[in-house]
């Protein structure tokens, strides 16, 4: 990466960062109903037993993830929809959706970009045990919140 | 307000169940509800079945509902029928297409109980 890609990767961090923890924060209080706030990402390392992943293609191209507990996950279903949630393919399916709701807020924010970057319909892994790889190589931002105390991390890979 | 049969489309089963349960909370009553997880099972659905509303995501498998929208506006049997457009694809291009391709309605995921009030009621014929 040269001087000039290493400066625009890092300004992009910096002002989308904020973009992507307010849609985080947008799409748990109203779809959730619960306010989730950042956390600093040293004290807090979820258990990343379930992930949710979208990727988004066109004028942004690369994936978001969200990443929690099964505990957590189960939570937000329940939340959701109520105690009707007791499968993992609800849960799972609650969680993409929150994924999915995510990448799309975030790229709605994202002045001139909405029209021309598309989302994957979501997938959900469950289970630690998996090596993640993206060819997205140029911006990554990370966010973890707390839901009811327990941690969830929101990830963007981004193509440079 | 008479009840009404409403045709939800969406490939997650768990935003189907909210989509109703925000029908639900805006005061529409309804006698059934019908699901499907894409736009090709919404077209099916219709043949068989009798629909006041259709509320239809776009990002789907198999037929996505901009597709299902354009192909409802030639059927018979969805003549007639208000379709509400509920996505997470928020783009004015997207909104242009859903409107152009006969939709009636657009609500931005994520959405509260009052923004389906907002888009569906006035598609009903019903004051809000």
């Amino acid at each position: 990466m040269n001087t000039d890609t290493s400066l625009v990767t890092r300004s992009r961090e910096e002002n989308w960062l904020p973009i992507l923890e307010l849609a985080v924060q947008e799409v748990f209080e109203i779809m959730v109903g619960c306010r989730v706030n950042v956390a600093a990402q040293s004290e807090h390392k979820p258990n990343e037993e379930f992930t949710a992943m979208v990727g988004l293609a066109g004028s942004l191209c690369g994936i978001l993830t969200v990443c929690c507990d099964a505990k957590t996950a189960g939570e937000i279903a329940k939340r959701m929809l109520g105690d009707t949630a007791d499968s993992q393919e609800q849960v799972a399916d609650a969680l993409g959706e929150i994924c999915n709701m995510i990448a799309g807020n975030f790229k709605n924010k994202l002045a001139g970009t909405d029209d021309r970057c598309m989302l994957s319909v979501p997938t959900v892994i469950s289970g630690g045990e998996y090596s993640f790889h993206s060819l997205a190589d140029g911006t990554c931002m990370e966010t973890l919140v707390l839901f009811e105390g327990a941690p969830i991390a929101v990830r963007l890979q981004l193509e440079s | 307000m008479d009840k009404i049969t409403a045709l939800i489309v969406d490939d997650s089963s768990v935003m189907r169940k909210i989509v109703e349960r925000s029908l639900r909370q805006a005061g529409i009553e309804l006698e059934k509800v019908v699901e499907a997880s894409n736009g090709a099972e919404a077209l099916v659905a219709l043949q068989s079945n009798k629909v006041d509303l259709i509320l239809c995501d776009i990002n789907m498998p198999v037929m996505d509902g901009l597709e299902f929208v354009r192909q409802a506006a030639t059927m018979e049997s969805a003549k007639g029928i208000p379709i509400v457009m509920i996505t997470t694809e928020g783009s004015e291009a997207h909104v242009v297409q859903a409107l152009t391709a006969g939709a009636r309605g657009y609500i931005r995921k994520p959405f509260t109980p009052d923004q389906v009030k907002e888009h569906v009621l006035p598609v009903l014929g019903k004051k809000q």
